[in-house]
């Protein structure tokens, strides 16, 4: 194989993501896609071809590929999103190109948390200090603040928490639990990780390109007309219900009412709740943080959670999943039980030096500073709300999570964002990228610094105005 | 605490005991009440593959035996050489750096927020030049991780549950655990101490510890540790040669793990791309628990080669990239920067060093128990010893040592049934511990 660097002007930016990548179909056009950081941190686009000559007498195993491999359609949606911005880059060298596309956070780590994380790293080249292997389900000090800073009150405790290297990790560490058998209803538009997690376990059945929706799995719609909650009397039973809440990426929070429904839903049907709370400090009205606040949620629910968007963790890879003792599979087996095998077994602990990090997160210093890190991200949701309704346009989130879901009725979310990026030399993410459901909306997310993000805006005023 | 008796598989479960005796009080009582149900169970059926695991897996399993015996005896002096963890300090250039790494995460200018899934390109450069230097292995190919186990998992997920998978016997319980979780075994055979469907290559002194690669059928995924854990014995060239040679024939794909290639001391290939042909067939994952103390800090590579094709032509490389993207975020940026200082000159010399202090730790436990006259293996290429006890039952032995010398060591049969009558003692310790065990072991087994 020889490999050729992409030229963006060959490209066809179609508004269907999955046409642009066919990364599936590997054998009809002997091209893979390798993604690859340059220097500035944009990312390139190498194509891998093979050449005829080599194709012919390549080796081969004789291992079949994973057909849940084969069903994915396209790539990872993020990745996508970096190499459209890294292809935009090479056209526009000169551009000043603004991320808000990937959540990915800006601000720097406060000063109490990386002191932590520093003085456990000068700690481990001590005799006294050095430790090896942590117990695989987190620090017990780091399993007792979380429970009692974000538990205290719903009687979660220490040994319910299992310590992560971040939700994405866990979502699929949970799937692997589940096994291939289970059905799961997600919402849509959903973060992506569920289903593809889900395609690559062998839960689903094929993409059906008519409805963009994989077989098997129950996409349960959110929009402006449900209040973004789902019409739960229309929702198939599944054993396992997917639920994001503040919603990544329509930003919405589903209040206590909602969940109680939902919660009433999952113990009528035997469901179980996988709960992803890692936007739960970014709530501002009232409505629940943690899916145990509705009562009887311990024996229906997993709640998982992240320090990625509290603490700037999105490098340094750090989370927390509950599993109550309550939560039980149908023969009365503890899930917990299976998933403290899962975590032994197919996982060694997060880093040491992350646990420090995130222990003095949970300090009362950290949890101010976490605090004034989250309300300089809504400060910023708020900037990128205002200049969308300013336009006129009809938006939603962005009160409680750091997303602002913005509606371009009757348009195609690839071709928006596009011309968005095409135009403003702005990255956003369509809203197709995570589900059906999404088409028609855009995605801008708050993580950026702030003269970052009041460009963007004018940007925007600009196009729109 | 999950108690195994010896001998026995059956798993007592405190919380399912504790719900029966909650709901058998709540019964008893004549009082009642619209109480709620206790623990009302969900309609969702246990994976049936978690149920098929036979036991815990095998290290928490020795770790609540030590904590019970230190229970027992709390004024004894318990000495750990059971999980291979690792006791040396890291250097003091890696700390720093980590240390340096962290702080800078403070400022504007140093900080980062996600990082590319597939791990910091330098690292990754790194790592394909200083460790497999003229082994042609691109930093495209190279792949961070958050350590063995996890990647060996994530491995799995990327075969998927239609594989047949071989294993060495003994071996590293992840490789066939995570098989079993995945789907890729049949029942547990109490019989054989075998799982269905799983190829068990039995590696012992009467083979030199190197299957009979014309006794073995052909499965699609060959798992091969070497430098080995537990047996301590590294392939040769001429081994090695024969097992690409093995999967070029039949088209499988070798998983090459080589965690302990530091510990290598004579002539063994330390990667199983010093074999010509192996990058057509091989996966090597590998970590920096045991070359640089990194067993809490998590941090591991794994290679997979361009070539490396399924039977339609797709790159292997390009689905597990996609794992990768889609089921991990990426190392912790704090290990990754440390990873990098241990590739640096200076980083390298004192890696070194606390790997030369293991293996003359090794040097010493080999000693102690060849001059009792017990058959010794490994311990030269790799941190652990393997001592045969014929005729005995390792769980028995391993028993007999805790409960007279205090000393944790790990029963072979925990790898498997071909690790039967063998006790793996590891090397990794503090040197006057060593020392101390050595002396012990010499007053029970003189």
């Amino acid at each position: 194989m020889h490999c050729i660097q992409h030229n963006p002007s060959t490209t066809s930016l179609s508004s269907s993501a999955s046409s642009i990548h066919g990364q599936n179909k590997f054998s009809d056009i002997r091209t893979q896609s390798i993604s690859v950081r340059g220097r500035d941190g944009g990312r390139s686009m190498i194509k891998c071809i093979a050449t005829s000559s080599s194709e012919k007498t390549a080796y081969k195993t004789q291992v079949s590929r994973n057909e849940n491999l084969a069903k994915l359609q396209a790539g990872y949606l993020f990745p996508e999103i970096a190499r459209r911005r890294a292809a935009h880059l090479l056209k526009y060298p000169d551009a000043q190109v603004i991320s808000l596309g990937i959540g990915d956070t800006t601000e720097p780590i406060p000063q109490v948390i990386t002191t932590a994380m520093a003085e456990r790293s000068r700690a481990l080249s001590t005799v006294k200090g050095y430790s090896g292997y942590g117990a695989e389900q987190g620090e017990k000090p780091l399993r007792a603040a979380i429970a009692s800073n974000f538990y205290a009150d719903v009687g979660i405790e220490e040994d319910d928490i299992f310590v992560s290297d971040g939700a994405k990790s866990d979502i699929s560490r949970l799937q692997v639990l589940f096994g291939s058998k289970v059905t799961m209803a997600v919402q849509d538009p959903s973060y992506p990780a569920y289903v593809d997690s889900s395609v690559i376990m062998g839960q689903t059945g094929q993409f059906q390109k008519d409805v963009e929706k994989y077989g098997k799995i129950e996409y349960m719609r959110c929009n402006p007309e449900n209040g973004f909650f789902p019409d739960l009397s229309k929702v198939f039973c599944t054993d396992i219900i997917f639920f994001c809440s503040p919603n990544n990426p329509t930003g919405s929070a589903a209040s206590r009412e909602q969940l109680i429904k939902l919660v009433q839903f999952a113990k009528d049907n035997g469901s179980i709740i996988v709960y992803d709370s890692a936007y739960a400090m970014y709530v501002s009205e009232n409505k629940p943080r943690s899916i145990f606040e509705i009562p009887g949620a311990k024996e229906v629910a997993i709640e998982v959670s992240s320090f990625s968007k509290y603490a700037g963790f999105t490098g340094v890879r750090l989370g927390w999943t509950v599993i109550p003792k309550e939560l039980l599979y149908s023969d009365g087996f503890p899930v917990a039980k299976d998933f403290n095998r899962i975590v032994c077994t197919a996982f060694n602990g997060a880093s040491n030096i992350a646990q420090a990090g995130g222990l003095a997160c949970l300090s009362p210093e950290g949890i101010k500073a976490m605090q004034d890190v989250v309300g300089f991200y809504k400060e910023n949701t708020q900037i990128i709300l205002d200049t969308f309704n300013s336009l006129g346009f009809k938006v939603y989130g962005g009160t409680n999570a750091p997303y602002v879901w913005v509606h371009f009725p009757g348009q195609s979310s690839w071709d928006v964002f596009n011309e968005i990026l095409e135009k403003t030399h702005v990255v956003t993410t369509p809203g197709s990228g995570f589900g059906p459901g999404g088409e028609g909306f855009i995605r801008v997310s708050a993580f950026g610094n702030r003269n970052n993000v009041l460009e963007a805006c004018s940007r925007f005023k600009q196009l729109y105005k | 605490m999950y108690k195994i008796s010896t001998g026995s598989s059956i798993m007592h479960c405190p919380a399912l005991l504790e719900s029966r005796s909650r709901l058998k009080a709540q019964m008893e009582t004549s009082v009642v009440s619209a109480a709620p149900d206790y623990f009302t169970r969900t309609r969702v059926s246990r994976n049936v593959n978690m149920e098929k695991l036979q036991n815990n897996y095998l290290f928490p399993e020795i770790s609540s035996r030590e904590l019970e015996h230190m229970k027992k005896y709390p004024h004894a002096k318990v000495i750990s050489l059971g999980i291979g963890d690792t006791t040396e300090p890291l250097p003091e250039i890696v700390a720093l750096s980590m240390a340096n790494y962290a702080r800078c995460l403070s400022t504007p200018e140093g900080y980062k927020g996600y990082g590319l899934e597939q791990g910091n390109k330098e690292l990754r450069k790194a790592i394909a030049e200083t460790l497999y230097k003229d082994l042609q292995i691109k930093d495209t190919e190279v792949f961070i991780s958050d350590g063995s186990q996890s990647e060996i998992s994530r491995l799995q997920l990327l075969l998927g549950s239609k594989v047949t998978i071989a294993v060495q016997d003994p071996s590293f319980p992840a490789y066939i655990d995570s098989g079993v979780i995945m789907g890729q075994a049949g029942e547990f055979d109490h019989a054989s101490g075998r799982y269905q469907k799983i190829e068990y290559m039995k590696c012992g002194p009467e083979n030199n510890f190197f299957p009979d690669l014309h006794e073995t059928p052909r499965t699609d995924i060959i798992f091969f540790c070497s430098p080995n854990n537990p047996t301590g014995q590294a392939a040769s060239r001429e081994q090695l040669e024969q097992l690409v040679e093995f999967a070029q024939e039949n088209g499988s794909i070798i998983v090459y793990d080589s965690a302990y290639a530091a510990f290598v001391s004579d002539e063994s290939p330390r990667s199983i791309y010093e074999i010509p042909g192996a990058r057509k067939v091989a996966i090597e994952v590998s970590s920096f628990s045991k070359i640089a103390g990194f067993t809490g800090v998590r941090l591991g590579w794994t290679v997979v080669p361009d070539e490396l094709l399924y039977s339609d032509g797709f790159p292997v490389l390009h689905d597990f990239n996609r794992i990768i993207c889609t089921c991990f975020n990426g190392a912790s940026n704090v290990a990754q920067a440390g990873g990098l200082a241990c590739l640096s000159t200076e980083g390298l010399a004192a890696v070194h060093s606390a790997v030369d202090h293991y293996k003359e730790n090794a040097r010493i436990l080999v000693d102690s128990f060849t001059s009792l006259g017990l058959r010794v293996y490994g311990g030269v290429n790799a941190p652990y010893v393997w001592v045969h006890f014929p005729g005995s039952k390792s769980w028995d032995v391993f028993s007999e040592i805790l409960e007279k010398t205090h000393v944790t060591t790990v029963p072979g049969s925990g790898f498997g049934p071909g690790g039967e009558e063998f006790i793996r003692v590891t090397a990794f310790g503090r040197r006057d511990n060593i020392l101390e065990a050595s002396r012990r072991m010499k007053s029970l087994l003189s």
